[in-house]
């Protein structure tokens, strides 16, 4: 097992609702298990789960993420294990708990646990700046803000860097969470026509790295309907090879930014740019 | 109306992007420098505490600082909460009540400056203990 050093804490956040925080957890989570990388995804929203559903484990969660934090389960026994992935686990949040049974203490009790056991700790964070976001980010290494082209995804996305700077373990510490951008529905042909902000414009405004820029796919909604990360589910898709190397940028190998396009027929060039 | 200004209302302009930049980038100025001296609101909530402490007897939760910038104009408000002087011996009692600091009426020959000094912020009185 990982070397307790070696363990990365990575909170997946962005402030804003829907922007893609769960999609993209569960690909990088996915990309980076299938990676040899043993990988543990932690679902902070507590109320409103839904990274089991887009795991394709909804009916397989026994335990949950405060039956642990009570002392009501182990963490071994409330951990699902991927049945495609063998190194890719699965902690859920509560349904039916309220958000107020999430403890500072709890969780750190079950991070340093989680740190011991896995290479890569994922947090997906759930929208907002309530307890359940600070407590997601609370014992981050590493931070992706899950950023849409749009002016209220960059605003919120602004507000939660302000937030790793300030409210994160490693900042009371006076150390520093690296912090990362993925773009998301990026739509190159919409920047292109000055429809949407570019990339320079939210790397500019927002002044944190990029770490990869998701197109606006299909794929993505498809791979959710059948409850596997986008990264399994369609592997060689634009979407899913985007993942695979912000997943591969996060390993340390230093790839330059691309935007994967799909590669289309002649058909589908002729009908192509249908909406996604 | 000229052919160009037809033009201009029947083709909706499609960059809009430049806008929302330009949009981000002056609100996030602002939003940053609020959020940036949440320090310096705590700092002043102190200082001006240990000023009003001076000579009222109030307690920690009876004062609030709030700081809002605008794009001409930035406020700093000030609400301090003084009890009623019930014993003889409560020092100063014709003493304004401090509630709200503006930049925007700055009149620099108010007499009787209180004594919390804040820099190019007027102090507005607007009630007497009694």
């Amino acid at each position: 097992m990982g070397d307790c050093k070696m363990a990365k804490v990575l909170v997946v956040t962005s402030g804003k609702g829907g922007v893609g925080k769960t999609t993209s957890t569960a690909a990088l989570g996915a990309a980076l298990a299938s990676a040899g990388k043993n990988v543990v995804l932690i679902d902070f929203d507590v109320g409103l789960r839904n990274l089991d559903l887009v795991m394709g484990a909804e009916r397989r969660v026994v335990y949950d993420l405060i039956n642990v934090v009570q002392g009501d389960a182990k963490l071994s026994q409330a951990l699902i294990r991927d049945k495609r992935v063998p190194t890719l686990s699965l902690l859920p949040a509560s349904q039916t708990r309220d958000k107020d049974a999430l403890t500072d203490e709890g969780v750190t009790t079950i991070i340093s646990e989680l740190r011991e056991k896995f290479d890569w700790v994922i947090c997906d964070s759930p929208a907002g700046i309530e307890r359940g976001a600070t407590l997601a980010m609370r014992h981050a290494d590493i931070a992706i803000v899950v950023t849409n082209p749009e002016v209220s995804s960059v605003r919120d996305s602004d507000r939660i860097i302000g937030l790793l700077d300030s409210k994160t373990a490693r900042a009371e510490k006076g150390e520093r969470v690296d912090k990362h951008l993925l773009l998301t529905r990026f739509d190159a042909a919409r920047a292109g026509r000055g429809e949407m902000l570019n990339i320079n414009d939210v790397m500019e405004i927002l002044s944190i790295p990029l770490l990869g820029i998701i197109p606006e796919s299909s794929e993505v909604l498809r791979a959710s309907n059948l409850g596997s990360p986008v990264t399994l589910n369609n592997p060689a898709s634009a979407p899913a090879r985007a993942y695979f190397e912000a997943a591969k940028r996060l390993n340390g190998e230093a790839l330059e930014v691309t935007i994967p396009g799909d590669k289309k027929g002649l058909l589908g060039k002729l009908f192509g740019r249908r909406a996604a | 109306m000229n052919i160009l200004s037809f033009f201009r209302r029947t083709i909706p302009n499609t960059n809009t992007a430049p806008v929302a930049r330009e949009r981000l980038q002056i609100l996030l100025a602002h939003e940053r420098a609020v959020s940036g001296k949440s320090d310096l609101i705590a700092i002043l909530q102190d200082e001006i505490m240990a000023v009003i402490a001076r000579h009222f007897p109030v307690d920690e939760d009876s004062i609030t600082v709030k700081m809002e910038r605008g794009e001409a104009v930035s406020t700093l408000e000030v609400e301090v909460e003084i009890p009623t002087p019930m014993c003889p011996s409560f020092p100063l009692p014709e003493k304004p009540a401090v509630e709200a600091i503006e930049s925007e009426d700055v009149k620099p020959n108010d007499k009787e400056s209180p004594n919390a000094e804040v820099d190019e912020l007027e102090i507005r009185r607007t009630g007497t203990l009694s």
